[in-house]
């Protein structure tokens, strides 16, 4: 799990619903496939994405094993005010990945 | 494959997935064409694990199907990336607002796809991302709302080559 991107718009205003996007490398194994040898390959996916944003969290997800590999996500948000983001991802393995971004709030 | 909505367009620049990302999805793939696929389902027909999934989550509360738009493409030649949104019409304030949404699957292996949760905050009930189907199925979003009342919307799609794990 690494290389988290995050898009926000360029700019928003206090009151506006922006659509922020996210989107990490993950393999997401679904615990569905076998190996070479027939062994089943253990479940790995990412299960949980929190978004915070000045200290808030604003979205949640659960993930089952039917979201793709790399999952990409896009959803709303009213701007309420200055802040930042802070994106958590959490998989299977108990990795956890962290990412923040600021967003540009214009009067 | 057919979109009708430019909002399912693949993630904009700057969330492009790199070439190594590509490559261990089609790695991904090729395991999954040496392995039986799902066997067809005839139209209609849902999975025991999707009829349990969907009565732990209704249980007595019978969803109203209205103001929920799923859309997914008519046809996914690859079941392992299927684009989708959901829309839930809403005027998420404090006294009325979506609360949470989940997707079900009536003929994947795991029958429950994802949970996301909303507040009022969230301006819009309205969700996208990425889907992997092991074969041609319908969808069911439900949404949860403050009032603890129940409201679906169901998507059908075609799935040439089933996902991962298929």
């Amino acid at each position: 799990m690494n290389k988290p991107r995050i898009k926000l718009p360029d700019q928003a205003k206090v009151g506006e619903i922006i659509d922020i996007k996210a989107v990490v490398t993950h393999i997401m194994e679904t615990g569905n496939r076998k190996d070479a040898d027939g062994k089943p390959i253990p479940r790995n996916i990412i299960h949980t994405f929190v978004a915070k944003y000045a200290g808030s969290e604003v979205f949640r997800a659960e993930f089952g094993s039917g979201i793709s590999a790399n999952p990409y996500i896009s959803f709303p948000m009213r701007v309420k005010g200055p802040g930042a983001f802070e994106f958590t991802w959490i998989d299977d393995d108990g990795a956890t990945l962290v990412e923040t971004a600021t967003l540009n709030v214009v009067s | 494959m057919i979109m009708s909505n430019p909002n399912l367009q693949p993630p904009e620049r700057g969330l492009t997935l790199s070439r190594r990302d590509l490559l261990g999805a089609s790695a991904c793939a090729a395991v999954a064409a040496v392995l039986p696929a799902y066997p067809a389902l005839a139209a209609g027909e849902r999975t025991s694990q999707f009829e349990e999934a969907y009565a732990k989550l209704t249980g007595d509360r019978k969803p109203t199907e209205r103001g929920v738009t799923f859309e997914l493409p008519e046809l996914a030649e690859n079941g392992n990336m299927v684009p989708f949104s959901i829309s839930v019409q809403s005027p998420m304030t404090d006294a009325d607002y979506v609360k949470q949404v989940t997707i079900l699957s009536t003929g994947n292996p795991q029958p429950v796809i994802a949970t996301f949760h909303f507040s009022p905050d969230s301006g819009r009930a309205q969700i996208s991302g990425r889907l992997r189907l092991a074969r041609t199925q319908d969808l069911i979003a439900v949404a949860e709302l403050n009032s603890g009342a129940l409201v679906s919307g169901t998507a059908n799609v075609k799935v040439t080559v089933g996902g991962c794990g298929g």
